[in-house]
């Protein structure tokens, strides 16, 4: 403790200096921060994914549309359950940067497929009465204050011309679903307003007798649509998910190929400021050694300040991103499931900017403990 | 009394066939040529020499900054050339206080701060610390100056500093190395009566480099020295 006064005062000694390099580690461990909780979101949908459900598209390309007439065959086979099918939208409300998903689903088969999207019983039948009824997921309600009994007008792109909705139900954020719902309403609505593709699907939801049996179901589907207009490609819904992530790349690598040029950038500008600090300060370590001062002590003094810079500024970091991640989330609901910053991604963030900071300390510190005194003193 | 016959008894610091070599490439420079030495407690000694002559060698020696390629020093009983680095570096806490030209304060650090630093090698309490720092500023008569870094103070005032920062842990000796080099007349004056009181009242031990004949003066005993060999005393009586 009675040593702190050292260590603060050549914290302090060029504050500019100081500032910057805590401002480096903090913006490091809130891109850290945000990517780590990026990547969270990516992985919901999968953790999200029922384990009885089967995800049935068209084997070119999820764009591609599948015959409604499928769905019969499908629930001829044995050990499936139910089959509902669903239709991408893609409109637009109001405003062109106000994208959020919206999907078609088939009011009478979707809840007995996907039981868990986070509505009560009477929101649902209040759907199921009304034709240009809609439910939408919490984040999206959140985003454009959306609330039951609001009526909603949304231009088809896709589909074309103006479509409007009535919000029925809002699914509830902790549900397993809810806040990853998007927009949905009634096939039934769209297929009577469409203007072409007429009798066709986007994709299919499966489910299931026993989790056990899905790779026999998904290859009897595949096999049975085989050498038709129209074949299939079957995954559970977990796969499904994770595919739907990769189309936007492989997250995972490019949050770890981001952090890793960060790292690695942190690194060297906290090592050459260490580095350049050091050098300005090579005769007052000499004379602190000159005093009594041992070689573990200048290493520990060099790396305490390495160490409450890295801390200090991640730290900050990361309560930047506490504050900035529920932004981004609430201007990217429906784009994106919600972001958050888990408690063990904030643990390995200060675990990074620990590490960080001893990594580009180390060097400088350990050239301080081994500067020679005589040395050092001669040296004008 | 002051030797350097190698013939000393009991004295505080004694230096016997002290050999320091550097090797520049294939050269060997020979910078200090067996040298003896004898000290007594409260002596003031001054070692004079043309530049390159050995004397802040001897000086880093003595206090324990470097070590010699051949030879003993001894102080108060303590052979120092034997003890390893961490040792020697807790025997320097102890045993040595050092007054630099360059006054070698911590920019960032106050008078107090910076005369506190040997301290916090101690176990005194923060109370006893104050009161050392605060004792070794009013014996510099800087007391009035101890909040104020050093670039707040003149130079005579800062190598003041130094000296209380020298003399607040009491050490055994202390090596002062052209401690008025940067100094103007008036300063450096100052400075050498605090080291001549020092030496006097307090009874300690004082070697100091200098190129200032009249520095020199204000010693007990000047030693010269050229080409690393330790030539005889000016001071008559004062040295054997």
């Amino acid at each position: 403790m009675k040593y702190s006064r050292i260590l603060l005062a050549n914290l302090f000694r060029k504050k500019i200096r100081t500032t910057l390099t805590v401002g480096s580690f903090a913006i490091a461990l809130l891109l850290f921060g945000v990517l780590a909780a990026v990547r969270v979101a990516f992985s919901q949908g999968a953790n999200g994914a029922g384990v009885d459900r089967l995800v049935v598209r068209n084997k070119t390309s999820i764009i591609q549309p599948l015959p409604l007439s499928y769905r019969n065959e499908m629930l001829r086979l044995a050990g499936v359950k139910e089959v509902t099918f669903l239709n991408w939208f893609g409109g637009v409300y109001q405003d062109e940067k106000n994208f959020f998903p919206q999907v078609a689903v088939d009011a009478p088969t979707y809840r007995k497929v996907v039981t868990d999207i986070g509505v009560t019983d009477a929101e649902w039948n209040a759907f199921a009465a009304d034709r240009q009824a809609a439910i939408v997921g919490k984040s999206i309600a959140d985003r454009f204050h959306f609330k039951v009994g609001d009526h909603i007008p949304i231009k088809g792109v896709i589909f074309q011309g103006a479509w409007e909705f009535n919000i029925v139900g809002i699914a509830k954020g902790d549900s397993a679903a809810g806040d990853i719902l998007p927009f949905i309403f009634h096939e039934d609505y769209l297929e009577e307003k469409r203007m072409y593709g007429k009798g066709t699907v986007g994709w299919y939801v499966v489910r299931i007798e026993n989790p056990n049996d899905s790779p026999q179901i998904s290859k009897a589907i595949d096999t049975g649509f085989s050498n038709s207009p129209f074949e299939t490609k079957s995954d559970t819904e977990k796969e499904f998910a994770a595919n739907w992530g990769k189309q936007l790349g492989n997250i995972k690598l490019i949050i770890m190929v981001v952090g890793t040029v960060v790292f690695v950038t942190l690194l060297l500008v906290t090592g050459n400021t260490m580095a350049t600090a050091i050098r300005e300060r090579v005769r007052e370590l000499a004379v602190l050694k000159a005093l009594g001062y041992s070689d573990r002590f200048v290493l520990w003094l060099v790396l305490s300040e390495g160490l409450t810079i890295a801390v200090v500024g991640g730290l900050l970091g990361l309560m930047l991103a506490v504050l900035v991640i529920p932004a981004m989330s609430k201007a990217l609901a429906g784009l994106l499931p919600p972001l958050v910053l888990l408690p063990g991604d904030t643990a390995l963030g200060v675990a990074f900017a620990l590490g960080s900071g001893v990594l580009s300390t180390l060097l400088p510190a350990t050239s301080a403990m081994r500067l020679r005194v005589v040395d050092a003193l001669r040296r004008v | 009394m002051v030797r350097v016959d190698g013939k000393g008894e009991n004295s505080l610091v004694k230096v016997r066939g002290l050999d320091k070599i550097y090797r520049r490439g294939s050269e060997e420079i020979h910078v200090l040529q067996s040298l003896n030495l004898d000290v007594d407690v409260g002596d003031f000694v001054a070692f004079m020499g043309p530049s390159g002559s050995g004397k802040t060698t001897l000086l880093n020696l003595l206090g324990g900054l470097d070590v010699p390629t051949r030879g003993t020093i001894t102080v108060a009983g303590d052979e120092i050339t034997s003890m390893s680095g961490a040792k020697l570096t807790a025997w320097r806490a102890r045993h040595v206080g050092f007054v630099f030209q360059m006054y070698n304060l911590i920019p960032v650090m106050t008078a107090f701060q910076n005369v506190e630093l040997p301290l916090l090698l101690t176990n005194l309490s923060k109370a006893q610390r104050r009161t050392h720092v605060e004792t070794a500023l009013e014996v510099v008569g800087l007391q009035d100056r101890m909040n104020h870094s050093p670039n707040q103070l003149s130079g005579g005032q800062e190598q003041r500093v130094g000296i209380a920062r020298a003399i607040v842990a009491d050490p055994t000796f202390l090596l002062c190395d052209e401690p008025t080099g940067d100094l103007d007349r008036k300063s450096a004056d100052e400075v050498l009566n605090i080291l001549h009181r020092l030496s006097k009242d307090f009874k300690k031990t004082i070697l100091m480099v200098t190129h200032d004949p009249l520095a020199a003066t204000r010693a007990d005993v000047t030693l010269h020295m050229d080409k690393g060999v330790l030539m005889e005393g000016i001071r008559e009586g004062a040295i054997a």
